[in-house]
């Protein structure tokens, strides 16, 4: 598999039919490895870091997982092939900025991504789309287990997993999932909501940084202890806290249909107006709006069957994504603001009006 | 104000972070900051700055470095990082202090790799069967003691990746917290 076939699959993390899938966009879980008593990609000189990636390499190559899969070293990766992939949580922003020494391998369904050489030598994660925390885990667990035969993980009785930073540590896991929240954000109910979750010891940032001024009314929450709990165990007290959000969205969005239906109407309103109209767009304004669009569908003040559509131009409006498919070598944010309005218009051209309610 | 990393610029980028019942503030130069990654929000956690600004004041009165790897405790000031696995053993003191902040608990009690497994059941296998064979033969059992010595030579000369199959399934099964008896058996 080569970048332009991984580029071409926009594989849609959200349209399928499953748990939460409208309120959870996405699932993710992330392990931390290291090789026994080799050092860690930071502090390992040039030479023994490209002498480890290749061990590892041929390792996650060799899963039955990884057959056809996307297998590059990261010195092979322009610039904005790799910021591609951050616009796709396929690799961290870390990682995009390695070259010689680091790699990466991915499956074809672009579920299961494996960064050789990031912060530790092993960062493998496995993305679902909806709330499906418990299946990403045993997805990248499987791998672990597999990999745990062929390569020796640095393991020690009391700490668990060795990891470069002593905050990643035992369990050496971050799960994580992506919200959308556009009536919590109306209603300004986000900042209690972060408090709330922060007390039990999870992080809520932003689409792309911390923040409540998030992007697309798009949070991410995931756990920051790796230390004294089993993995099952934070899984399931994330899913609890999740569950609760989830639970509160709902409500919120119950309560603008019932009580702010005439806001909600001219909201989602000019929200058509200018999407559909506009010549030049940011990608903070982009996804705003596509957000509200989403509520809207969610609602069914739109048909469902646009919900493909706008979900891809949730990826499709990030910078990296217009730029590659312009096949532009060069963009300035002017050009892109009026690609990215373009692009929007054409996708958007046969959406009807929204339905008053 | 100068930087509390390099303790040499001005200060120009403040951080504080809201814990419950805890303020706690960080004040960095430009270069510094830029270092740790405080313009990248996306990698970017408070949390381990201070972290690792608390653990370097720790390791700091020590003059260890790693045999391994080579690291010091200067490097760790430095990234806030360390060097190799075998680290954590040598910085152990100054770390022991920062975990119990940074996480809900000190032990591991989550997943164990099968082949380490595989070796704690081993050493527990190998003790038990030890412990019967003293026993036997504190009582002149001798016929007994002759079971449990053959069952320890057998055992003796398996290596450990062929060890799953003469064991039983509860004796498979690791129940954590992981024993501290098993902390020679391995690093």
């Amino acid at each position: 598999m080569n970048f332009s076939d991984l580029f071409d699959t926009t594989k849609d993390l959200r349209m399928h039919s499953v748990p939460h899938s409208q309120i959870v966009v996405s699932s993710r879980v992330r392990l931390a490895r290291n090789l026994h008593q080799k050092p860690f990609p930071g502090w390992a000189k040039k030479s023994e870091r490209i002498t480890l990636m290749e061990e590892m390499k041929s390792a996650v190559e060799a899963l039955p997982e990884m057959a056809l899969a996307f297998s590059e070293r990261m010195e092979n990766l322009s610039l904005l092939e790799k910021q591609v992939l951050v616009e796709r949580y396929l690799i961290s922003c870390e990682h995009a900025q390695k070259s010689f020494g680091s790699a990466l391998v991915m499956n074809t369904h672009q579920t299961l991504s494996v960064m050789i050489n990031e912060e530790d030598h092993l960062r493998m994660q496995a993305i679902l789309p909806g709330f499906q925390l418990k299946e990403a885990f045993s997805m990248i667990a499987k791998i672990d287990t597999a990999l745990e035969e062929r390569l020796a993980f640095a393991f020690h009785p009391k700490l668990g997993y060795l990891t470069a930073c002593p905050s990643n540590v035992g369990t050496g896991m971050r799960v994580s999932a992506m919200l959308h929240l556009p009536g919590l954000v109306l209603f300004e109910y986000m900042n209690k909501i972060i408090n709330a979750v922060h007390k039990m010891g999870f992080v809520v940032r932003g689409l792309h940084g911390e923040g409540t001024d998030a992007m697309g009314n798009l949070f991410q929450i995931s756990n920051q202890t790796t230390l004294g709990e089993k993995e099952e165990d934070i899984i399931q007290r994330l899913h609890v806290v999740i569950e609760q959000i989830i639970q509160h969205e709902s409500n919120a969005r119950v309560i603008l249909l019932k009580q702010k239906s005439e806001e909600l109407e001219d909201h989602i309103g000019r929200t058509y107006g200018i999407l559909c109209h506009a010549y030049s767009i940011t990608t903070k304004e982009a996804l705003n709006l596509l957000s509200l669009i989403k509520l809207g569908i969610d609602l069914s003040l739109f048909p469902a069957d646009v919900s493909h559509d706008v979900n891809a131009l949730l990826i499709e409006v990030q910078p990296a994504h217009l730029q590659k498919r312009a096949q532009l070598p060069k963009t300035t944010t002017k050009i892109r603001d009026s690609l990215r309005a373009k692009l929007i218009r054409t996708k958007l051209k046969n959406l009807p009006k929204p339905l008053l309610l | 104000m100068f930087c509390d990393v390099c303790n040499t610029k001005e200060a120009t980028v403040f951080l504080t972070q809201m814990t419950p019942g805890n303020v706690k503030k960080v004040n960095l130069c430009a270069s510094c900051s830029k270092i740790q990654g405080v313009d990248d929000p996306l990698s970017f956690a408070l949390t381990n700055l201070l972290s690792g600004l608390e653990a370097t004041d720790k390791i700091a009165q020590s003059s260890l470095s790693c045999p391994v790897c080579g690291f010091s405790q200067s490097d760790f000031k430095k990234r806030g990082r360390l060097g190799c696995s075998a680290c954590y053993d040598i910085f152990i003191e100054g770390l022991s202090v920062i975990l119990p902040n940074l996480h809900r608990g000190i032990v591991h009690t989550g997943k164990v790799p099968i082949k380490i497994a595989q070796a704690y059941a081993r050493a527990s296998q190998l003790e038990a069967l030890q412990t019967s064979l003293a026993h036997a033969i504190s009582k002149e059992q001798y016929e007994h003691a002759a079971h449990y010595r053959d069952l320890l030579e057998e055992l003796k000369k398996n290596p450990p990746g062929n060890l799953e199959k003469k064991m039983s399934p509860r004796q498979k099964k690791i129940d954590s917290p992981i024993p501290s008896k098993a902390d020679d058996l391995l690093l």
